[in-house]
């Protein structure tokens, strides 16, 4: 716990508030979404975010918007962090024309590209690949950009895990992993199918900065993500960050949590990054009760219109089936807010063209090379 | 026009493409320092740097995402196969990813993204080495498949699949790495999707594509001799196929064999013969036949390796088959 002594706050109360708004809102959110689920307006598999809202909440105040991110299918909560709208991410879990994918992807498949979020994945660890290609092109075009890329404890066990780490530390490429070990894959315990539990020591084995921090309190989150965003945006290469958290639901809507006791939950749930951040606030009396109440009081508005709007937003058109698998001559890429809302996006990725793009990145200097062949007494 | 093998026919490819739009990498196993496995990438990593022409690690899997994550923001990666056999291993970052990004996101996003490298059999492999995998990734919506058989196709067509905005699967054909052939020098362009009749006939049509090609117009000089007149159509692109040009081929002659070296279970001269008799059923004078790959594993021994694969005298038989001119 922090706070204890009456010591000046080094954070800004707008920052604090923010966090807590955000925070609030991935709760409420995903409440509503289980809710929702449970009235079968959301079906297929539902992952919901609560208890380790203090991980996105506190990654977020410490990257730029324009960094990129990607997440694993536990990916509602993020984009809110983000600035996604809660209606379109809601009619994404309701399958609904108004969704960000129009109600193709659902609950696992959120992507909103105005505020930089590439997607939710379905395959354990499959989007570990997709950061270092993105880290890899920020690195190309020589941007200062970094990517943070969400994965959960048991993706450290895939192959692309490994593979991806290694040619990341490689070629210095400007991604933090963020493993969100919740201690359960699906219905393991980490521990019953990994020889080394504490994921981030798996760093080592390539070289790579690594380190653990406390997922259940957003500050600590913000601290560590600050200063691992600072040296990979410098140019030192990745990091891999585990933020240990828990999640006080089941792995999905479907699971009812039986491998875990409800002591163990009881117990996790005293760590509630929520109340937490409020009594570090009201400590250091940075903010009054009835602030966070009017924040709440928002929240809860606008989680109830994104239910209502999700729900008054119609189905896909039949018509839809035949769009978004090939893109045709000429075809512009979907701005969803555009589509949806009707308000003029503006903020959308521009690339440098082919002949305006210089690459002065030299990935493996000659000499260096030519150096390591002579050492394994290779002639070229 | 140069005459060019069909390996240089690529290497211009890609230096092309690289030298008109500073986007396009290529990453794989040795395509760097090692000048490529099958010299498709020879002189490219002097010419455009270590950034550009990356030796990956022994990592499919691995560096097949890396690629799809560039293409998803704005790169135009060309991911080098050593052999297609290889890639089962990074199937999952093509299929699930590649192929869906573009679906999963309600059209935010696009993946223009090349997965190029040789597939078939490679001559004395065995069976892990010697995949026509084609059928595959043809099974997939959300990709483009293309197999040129010609070192003119190659070119063309891997300009057309590195200037495409979606994932283009790209089959070269192993053995057909040493064979020559003229090839326009500059912007010469084989669109996507359309298939190439590579021999006018009358009497029966070959529809083929990549390294079987040889043995048809081998089985059409020889029917030639005994006054049958073949077509073949080379499909070229697998993904779409090319509908019209198959029915066209039909219509004209009224016969057809289609010969494909790959297994013969959903393979994907399966679907050219479904297309055949669900919309030029009146047309036929003969029932379609298929020539492919026996369905076994490929084995090492010489015998049994030319046995496995289509060849002349199998798809000679299969044209008397359809004329109705068996024994003769």
């Amino acid at each position: 716990m922090f706070g204890g002594l009456a010591v000046a706050s080094a954070y800004s109360k707008d920052m604090l508030m923010t966090m807590y708004r955000h925070m609030y809102l991935m709760r409420r959110f995903e409440e509503r979404a289980g809710q929702q689920y449970g009235l079968g307006k959301i079906a297929g598999f539902c992952h919901l975010y609560i208890g380790q809202e203090a991980v996105a909440a506190g990654v977020e105040a410490a990257i730029r918007p324009d960094d990129y991110m990607l997440s694993g299918y536990r990916d509602h909560a993020q984009p809110l962090a983000r600035g996604s709208d809660p209606g379109m991410v809601m009619a994404e879990l309701f399958g609904r024309t108004g969704g960000y994918s129009k109600g193709k992807g659902g609950s696992m498949h959120i992507f909103d590209i105005e505020n930089h979020f590439y997607g939710g994945y379905g395959i354990v660890g499959a989007q570990i690949g997709l950061a270092a290609g993105m880290a890899f092109a920020s690195r190309y075009r020589n941007e200062d950009r970094i990517t943070v890329c969400y994965f959960g404890d048991a993706a450290a066990n895939q192959g692309i895990f490994h593979e991806t780490l290694n040619m990341a530390v490689k070629w210095k490429l400007p991604v933090l992993y963020i493993c969100e070990n919740n201690r359960y894959g699906m219905g393991t315990a980490i521990a019953r199918t990994s020889a080394v539990p504490e994921i981030h020591k798996r760093g080592t084995a390539y070289g790579m900065r690594h380190e653990a921090a406390d997922g259940m309190d957003v500050l600590k989150m913000y601290e560590s993500v600050k200063d691992a965003a600072a040296y990979i945006r410098a140019g030192n290469g990745p990091v891999l960050m585990e933020a240990n958290t828990y999640r006080f639901r089941g792995h999905s809507m479907a699971d009812p949590a039986t491998y875990r006791t409800k002591q163990e939950v009881e117990d996790e749930r005293k760590n509630d990054p929520i109340p937490r951040l409020r009594d570090y606030v009201l400590k250091q009396k940075l903010a009054k009760d009835e602030e966070f109440e009017a924040i709440e009081a928002e929240v809860k508005e606008q989680v109830d219109a994104a239910v209502k709007f999700a729900d008054e937003s119609p189905e896909p058109d039949l018509a839809e089936l035949w769009k978004d698998t090939i893109v045709e001559e000429g075809e512009e890429d979907v701005r969803p807010r555009e589509r949806v809302l009707g308000v003029k996006v503006a903020k959308w990725p521009k690339y440098p063209s082919g002949q305006e793009l210089k690459v002065t990145w030299d990935l493996e200097p000659r000499e260096q090379a030519d150096k390591a062949d002579k050492a394994a007494g290779l002639k070229r | 026009m140069a005459e060019l093998m069909y390996r240089e026919a690529l290497n211009q490819a890609l230096a092309e493409e690289m030298e008109r739009d500073a986007n396009v990498f290529l990453i794989g196993e040795e395509v760097g320092r090692y000048q490529g496995a099958f010299k498709v990438s020879q002189g490219l990593l002097d010419k455009f740097g270590s950034a550009r022409i990356i030796d990956a690690p022994i990592s499919e899997l691995g560096f097949t995402g890396l690629g799809v994550g560039a293409a998803m923001v704005g790169l135009r990666p060309v991911v080098e196969m050593m052999t297609w056999n290889f890639a089962i291993l990074a199937m999952d970052q093509i299929v699930n990813n590649a192929a869906k990004l573009r679906h999963m996101s309600g059209g935010q996003l696009r993946c223009p993204i090349v997965f190029r490298g040789p597939g078939g059999a490679g001559g004395r492999l065995s069976s892990q080495h010697s995949q026509a995998l084609e059928a595959n990734y043809a099974h997939f919506p959300g990709l483009k498949v293309i197999a040129p058989a010609t070192p003119a196709d190659a070119k063309g067509l891997l300009k057309s699949a590195i200037r495409d905005e979606n994932p283009v699967i790209m089959i070269e054909g192993e053995r057909l790495y040493a064979l020559k052939g003229e090839v326009p020098e500059g912007e010469h362009i084989v669109p996507i999707g359309k298939a190439d009749v590579k021999r006018e006939g009358k009497d029966v049509s070959l529809i083929t594509w990549s390294r079987m090609y040889y043995f048809c117009e081998e089985a059409a000089k020889q029917l030639e001799a005994e006054g049958i007149s073949v077509e073949i159509l080379d499909l070229r692109t697998l993904r779409p196929l090319d509908e019209e040009a198959i029915l066209a081929t039909v219509r004209k002659t009224n016969r057809a064999v289609v010969v494909e070296e790959g297994w013969p279970l959903a393979g994907v001269g399966a679907q050219v013969v479904d297309i055949i008799q669900s919309k030029a059923f009146d047309e036929l004078d003969a029932p379609v036949v298929r020539v492919t790959g026996l369905d076994v594993n490929m084995s090492y021994a010489a015998n049994l390796e030319n046995a496995i694969q289509p060849d002349a005298p199998k798809i000679i038989a299969a044209v008397k088959k359809v004329l109705y001119r068996e024994g003769a």
